[in-house]
């Protein structure tokens, strides 16, 4: 019982990560209908920038705040500069474009920073919290998504930039009409999935070590969380997040660890296939 | 098929034939993986270019096939030319298999699926109760093969000539299953999957088709890749291999039968150009062409030697 309970408590660190990665697609996803493929390798670049600022010196909390900005700006520039010139290209097009963003930010760091392993520094401290239950880095990770979370919702439901965004991603024409910049909302809309992403790799860093294909895997659980919850709906994917989290560690205590990532692959099918507006998205029909 | 086409390809075989007479045996090794990585370009391009549903996780099938291979060569001692049909058909019924669920699934999601698909099959190759038949972490060593009736040819000028046998065949074979009802229908559904339902083409037994083909396609040149290699791993079958593949396609022209051959040469020569940059060059390359084949150049390389041929042959 104790051994499965800290299951459920690891799993739902490790989901608060997938919540926040899986944030970042659904953001994607609501203004562009298009599912970033490199969403997980441009987190994985941000940690690699984190790190570089650790180690030339940097306090950890500045360090932190500085990635997420720069981040930010990467994200937008992306957007810019290889995205737009694709935005109403068929589907295939788009996909290659981020598969070929995925192959050339990850060779690239690996060039610069080789593929051997490096640790990454937590800035919570080192003894256990919660009883033996849970490590305080699992309990940081967790109140840092809560506090993304919060930030956004803040952001999106009583800001006038959130509400031109969110109005940019519901009906582009429209707003295009009553003066919002819909290309402008688009990029700040990948900056801020780029930046959220940031966060999540600096979470996950220390848990699984930096090196450049640490967001493999990390990135299938937050499809599949992303799916969950609904492709959709940015609260779906934050609960969907804990719960492919908790599922993952559970079921890798059941199964065994080896098949965790079919775990991912059979969710990933199933919600497809069963439910593909996932538990809180909406429906989509269309009409011939 | 004009004459004049006919004449080029009499010439192209002619060439395919003597190479391995003009070059070291290292270059011969590696002309046998251009036409290996042909014929699963050629079946990821009956899938994607054809049918349009994007795959991600073609390399599962790649890796698919080699295993039959080497599982049957290893464990059951069966002949090395007789595993490559095997392969073939295990991966037609994996890849139709497949296909019934991924009906449901279009274009972003389908490419979601396949890439979970991907990205998860090294883990499945090493669950340890296959381990007895997989070798787990380990993979299976397989012997490389001679020439057979006494042919005076190195093992590997032979295996060159089995797979471009095999090359042949399956292009005859792709060449005349998509220029007749099969192919109209695919690219029927490609195009507008409503108006073909309503002219009377099912469309659910297409797309698993065109699945399950593609698949058997990339299984057949992962169980010669495995013969030409001797050796398979979990670890060589990561997601990368999908994705050498989506570049080959559109490197060498979607929906191009002859588009199969560019790319597999553009995949297999590239890196070793790039190599001598740096170990990490080549991927990036590799991102940096298929970004620039998306914006610049659509249809890949068959795409512009057509536009070529047809200004040529419009110029007086």
């Amino acid at each position: 019982m104790e051994a499965f309970l800290h299951q459920v408590l690891a799993g739902l660190a490790t989901g608060g990560i997938y919540a926040s990665l899986a944030l970042a697609l659904v953001m994607i996803y609501q203004a562009t209908h298009l599912v970033n493929f490199a969403q997980g390798e441009m987190a994985m670049v941000s940690t690699y920038i984190a790190w570089s600022l650790i180690n030339a010196g940097m306090p950890y909390w500045p360090a932190f705040l500085l990635t997420v900005g720069i981040s930010f700006v990467m994200g937008v520039v992306i957007e810019r500069v290889v995205i737009r010139p694709v935005e109403n290209a068929p589907v295939l097009g788009v996909v290659t474009v981020f598969i070929a963003l995925l192959v050339i930010l990850n060779s690239v760091t690996g060039w610069i920073y080789t593929y051997t392993i490096k640790s990454f520094p937590s800035p919570f401290p080192k003894e256990m919290a919660l009883g033996r239950y849970m490590s305080p880095h699992e309990l940081g990770a967790i109140g840092i998504t809560l506090v993304v979370l919060l930030a956004l919702y803040v952001f999106f439901r009583f800001t006038p930039l959130g509400l031109a965004m969110r109005a940019a991603a519901q009906n582009p024409v429209s707003s295009r009409l009553v003066g919002i910049r819909v290309g402008w909302m688009l990029a700040l809309g990948w900056g801020l999935a780029a930046a959220v992403g940031a966060v999540a790799g600096m979470m996950v860093a220390p848990i699984v070590y930096l090196d450049p294909n640490m967001m493999g895997g990390i990135l299938l659980y937050a499809f599949a969380a992303a799916l969950v919850g609904g492709i959709d709906s940015p609260m779906g994917a934050v609960i969907g997040g804990f719960t492919v989290g908790v599922l993952e560690n559970v079921l890798g205590f059941v199964i065994g660890n080896e098949l965790k990532l079919s775990v991912a692959l059979v969710l990933i099918i199933g919600v497809l296939l069963f439910k593909p507006s996932g538990f809180f998205g909406k429906v989509h029909v269309t009409r011939v | 098929m004009t004459r004049r086409n006919l004449l080029l390809l009499a010439v192209v075989l002619l060439v395919a034939c003597a190479l391995p007479f003009l070059v070291s045996n290292y270059r011969t090794f590696q002309l046998t993986l251009v036409l290996v990585y042909a014929i699963a370009l050629l079946g990821l391009n009956i899938l994607t270019g054809y049918s349009g549903q994007i795959s991600l996780g073609h390399g599962a099938f790649y890796a698919l096939g080699a295993y039959v291979t080497a599982i049957l060569m290893d464990k059951a001692g069966v002949p090395y030319w007789a595993t490559v049909p095997a392969a073939g058909a295990v991966c037609l019924v994996a890849g139709f298999l497949f296909g019934l669920p991924a009906l449901r699934l279009e274009g972003l999601y389908l490419a979601l699926a396949t890439f979970a698909l991907g990205v998860a099959m090294p883990q499945l190759l090493k669950y340890h109760h296959l381990e007895k038949w997989t070798g787990g972490v380990q993979g299976i060593v397989i012997p490389k093969p001679d020439a057979p009736f006494g042919l005076p040819l190195n093992p590997d000028r032979w295996l060159y000539y089995f797979t471009l046998v095999i090359a042949v065949l399956m292009f005859v074979l792709a060449w005349n299953l998509l220029r007749g009802r099969v192919g109209r229908a695919l690219v029927a559904i490609r195009d507008q999957h409503i108006a073909a339902e309503a002219m009377g083409i099912n469309n659910a037994l297409y797309k698993s088709l065109a699945f399950g083909v593609s698949a058997m396609y990339t299984g057949v040149a992962g169980a010669l890749s495995a013969i030409a290699v001797q050796f398979v791993a979990p670890d060589s079958f990561n997601i990368f291999v999908s994705i050498v593949l989506l570049i080959g396609i559109v490197v060498g022209g979607l929906a191009s039968i002859s588009g199969a051959l560019y790319g597999a040469l553009f995949v297999q020569f590239i890196p070793n150009i790039a190599d001598d940059i740096s170990t990490a060059a080549p991927w990036a390359i590799f991102g940096i062409f298929m970004i620039g084949f998306v914006y610049l150049m659509p249809t890949g390389v068959a795409g512009a030697v057509r536009l070529l041929l047809a200004k040529r042959r419009s110029a007086p």
